[in-house]
């Protein structure tokens, strides 16, 4: 059992939870995942880590209340605890000053993006954080991604706060203002990270993807989170999760990320 | 013994009906009753020098515990099984008996040998079900410390070992539950997961530790838990965790599993019991399973319980290669599995939302033994034909996770990625550090696993004594 030191609902539906996990805390690096079991009868489901801190042994992840899982650790107050938390999982990115980066998160990406921030910034870039929203009031962890960023371009769908529009469309349109960028990463959900893969690929710009396909052990194990990266079968919990966003097959992620659609909708409803 | 009980032909084990057990996922044979144990157990001729001893990887003291049954002393039959072995409820279930110590006792000359595994299984689980477990006595503690990775077959045969010897043991396994193949690989039907815990429970009680959701590659790794005055020595055991799929287009159709992410699901995650237990699983109602192993046939009749109208064992060459047990191929016909042999998959095909739909086949026929000796299929021209199915396990076996050996400096591993160790000892070419089971051999069975796990724990008391 791992004590969930706080559990908050920083914007509708978004949760925040601080983990006490020393030896995930001590091991972590930025792009890595843990993989989460609510309770004893829970799924396994993976979630980046969004922070940790070595000091207090604690670890960060951000998630989106969207099914069974996630509703039960929306209820999990402070304090209480989760069954089982493994990590860190997954091949860490590789930190290097690169020049211009850009970031891109939306849901829980806008969270997961800030260790890149921090990394990419110390390791000398020049970092631009690039953060969507529907709407205003949904947007978060802005002051955190300034501090580590050179620029914040915040969106909202609505045009209630910063640019209208998505992630993909602040990037085309910083892309076309002529800024030069040497790598960009983006995180969040699949439709979004295939947007900006389709904006940055005209130009070249090496662009990498936290891909999430529904995984089961996260060691390797079991195959579940293949996925098809320039024709070749890879296993996103071992291999990635991070992969070129021009490379990914992202009609096979769409359909295998569904393949449960139907009892997850059930066992979310059916959930008290 | 009076001479009758000689003579008297091998005990049947009761078994639940096929056409019961199909849609439920209890165990298939009941065990033996006292009676039945005692009558089976006095068939044992006490060979001066017993044949059923060479045939066990882990070289139980059989005739011993047979005439323990024979008198009725149960508890202590048991007693004298985890002596050597600290898995009997295990092993009494899933050891194929019948190329091990029963192929070598002479009964099996002339008639049907002696039930030897069932009545290793009848004793653990009397003890167990009848509350007599009783701990061995305790020995002087050694102050040495030995890290065990992962918790399956061969890591918890070193752990009971070393715990007896007086060693401090800690188990570290990647997952939630402790286990290893014996928790997410073998089904409830055929080890019922009670008995994993309670076998487990007994080394526990013993003193072993365990900790679970440990990564060890990646939460720490093997020069680390050798580094300081941790750990004086590290049996690795982490099997042969890495799924094999077959190179034809279609393999990531949605519904086509690894018989690992099946099984592990199905067990493990306790997916049959959805949505009680939250994780799900394809239920395919035509079903088509790749592969002709242990592992195929346990896929093969969890789908049958999962409701499947048909299940079909798909298999490139002919009935007498198929690696699986007889008794599994048996339990799996009776159930009503169909085997397409001599067939081997060319693509799979999927809809519109690349849901798989069907598999295309190509009929084969046999040629010339190849390099494994055994018969190499050949295609027939043009014998193309399409099966219909909406969920596919592939069960063509698995090779060596990586996780762990790319991440241990000056361990030395072969072109496979299995460990290069000693055969009599299982040392590595590194420096207190020791392997066995399926991530030396690549995949074999549970008894060979512990038989590795054997050796290793001798070889490590050795060191803890001696030295390197």
């Amino acid at each position: 059992m791992y004590e969930v030191v706080r559990r908050d609902e920083i914007v509708p539906n978004i949760h925040l939870m601080v983990i006490k996990a020393p030896a995930i805390a001590d091991k972590a690096k930025p792009g890595q995942f843990i993989i989460v079991m609510p309770d004893e009868t829970g799924e396994r489901v993976p979630f980046t880590i969004s922070d940790w801190d070595t000091g207090k042994g604690t670890i960060s992840i951000f998630f989106l209340e969207v099914g069974l899982s996630t509703a039960k650790m929306a209820r999990i107050e402070s304090g209480g605890k989760l069954y089982s938390v493994a990590g860190p999982l997954g091949m860490p990115t590789h930190i290097d000053k690169l020049g211009t980066v850009v970031l891109g998160g939306g849901c829980y990406g806008i969270g997961a993006i800030f260790p890149l921030a921090r990394a990419m910034k110390e390791a000398g870039n020049r970092v631009i954080s690039i953060i969507e929203a529907r709407s205003a009031y949904l947007l978060y962890m802005e002051d955190s991604l300034k501090e580590f960023s050179d620029q914040l371009m915040v969106s909202t769908a609505d045009g209630s706060r910063g640019m209208k529009g998505r992630v993909h469309e602040v990037l085309s349109r910083l892309i076309d203002s002529g800024e030069k960028i040497d790598r960009s990463y983006f995180i969040g959900c699949t439709f979004m990270m295939m947007n900006c893969s389709i904006v940055t690929r005209p130009h070249n710009i090496k662009t990498l993807v936290a891909l999430n396909p529904i995984m089961v052990d996260g060691t390797g194990m079991c195959g579940c989170c293949r996925v098809t990266v320039k024709g070749n079968t890879k296993f996103a919990c071992v291999d990635g999760p991070e992969f070129d966003g021009h490379e990914v097959d992202w009609q096979e992620l769409f359909a295998r990320r569904s393949l449960y659609l139907k009892e997850e909708a059930m066992a979310y409803q059916t959930y008290r | 013994m009076k001479n009758e009980d000689k003579k008297s032909s091998r005990q049947h084990m009761p078994e639940q009906l096929p056409e019961l057990r199909v849609r439920n996922f209890e165990e298939v044979p009941y065990g033996y009753s006292p009676e039945a144990a005692v009558k089976e157990a006095k068939r044992c001729l006490n060979c001066k020098r017993p044949g059923c001893m060479t045939g066990c990887p882990v070289q139980v003291n059989i005739p011993k515990f047979l005439s323990l049954i024979a008198k009725g002393n149960f508890a202590a039959a048991a007693r004298t099984v985890k002596e050597k072995n600290a898995l009997p409820g295990v092993t009494g279930r899933v050891c194929p008996q019948e190329i091990q110590c029963e192929s070598g006792c002479i009964l099996g000359k002339k008639g049907a040998p002696v039930a030897i595994g069932n009545l290793e299984r009848f004793c653990a689980d009397y003890e167990r079900e009848n509350n007599l477990i009783e701990l061995p006595g305790k020995v002087p503690p050694t102050g040495r410390r030995v890290a065990v990775v992962g918790s399956g077959p061969s890591g918890l045969t070193v752990a009971g070992d070393l715990i007896r010897l007086g060693h401090d043991v800690v188990i570290f396994e990647a997952l939630h539950k402790p286990g290893g193949v014996l928790f997410y690989g073998i089904p409830e039907f055929r080890l019922p997961k009670s008995i994993v815990e309670a076998e487990i429970d007994f080394l526990l009680k013993m003193g072993v530790k365990i900790e679970l959701d440990s990564v060890i590659g990646n939460i720490r790794t093997v020069d680390e838990l050798l580094t300081g005055d941790e750990f004086d020595a590290v049996f690795i055991g982490v099997g042969a965790g890495l799924p094999a799929f077959i190179k034809i287009p279609g393999m990531n159709l949605s519904g086509i599993y690894s018989a690992n992410e099946y099984l592990t699901r199905a067990n493990l995650m306790k997916a049959y019991l959805f949505p009680e237990y939250d994780t799900p699983l394809v239920r395919g109602k035509n079903v088509a399973v790749f592969g002709a192993g242990n592992v195929a046939m346990d896929s093969a009749r969890t789908a049958m319980r999962l409701g499947a109208d048909r299940v079909r064992i798909v298999y490139r060459r002919s009935r007498d290669e198929m690696p699986a047990r007889h008794a599994e191929i048996h339990h799996a016909e009776e159930e009503g599995v169909e085997f397409f042999l001599l067939t081997a998959p060319t693509r799979f095909m999927g809809d519109e939302s690349l849901r798989l739909t069907g598999v295309e086949c190509l009929q084969m026929k046999l040629g010339e033994p190849d390099e494994s000796g055994r018969r190499r299929p050949i295609p027939i021209e043009g014998s193309e034909f399409k099966l219909d199915c909406d969920l596919a396990i592939i069960a063509v076996g698995a090779g060596a996770n990586p996780l762990l050996t790319k991440s241990t400096k000056d361990l030395k591993i072969n072109k496979w990625g299995y460990i290069v160790t000693d055969p009599q000892t299982g040392k590595t070419m590194k420096r207190g550090v020791w392997a066995g089971g399926d991530i030396v051999t690549g995949q074999a069975t549970v008894i060979l696993a512990m038989g590795a796990g054997r050796k290793a724990s001798g070889s490590i008391h050795h060191y803890l004594t001696w030295g390197w």
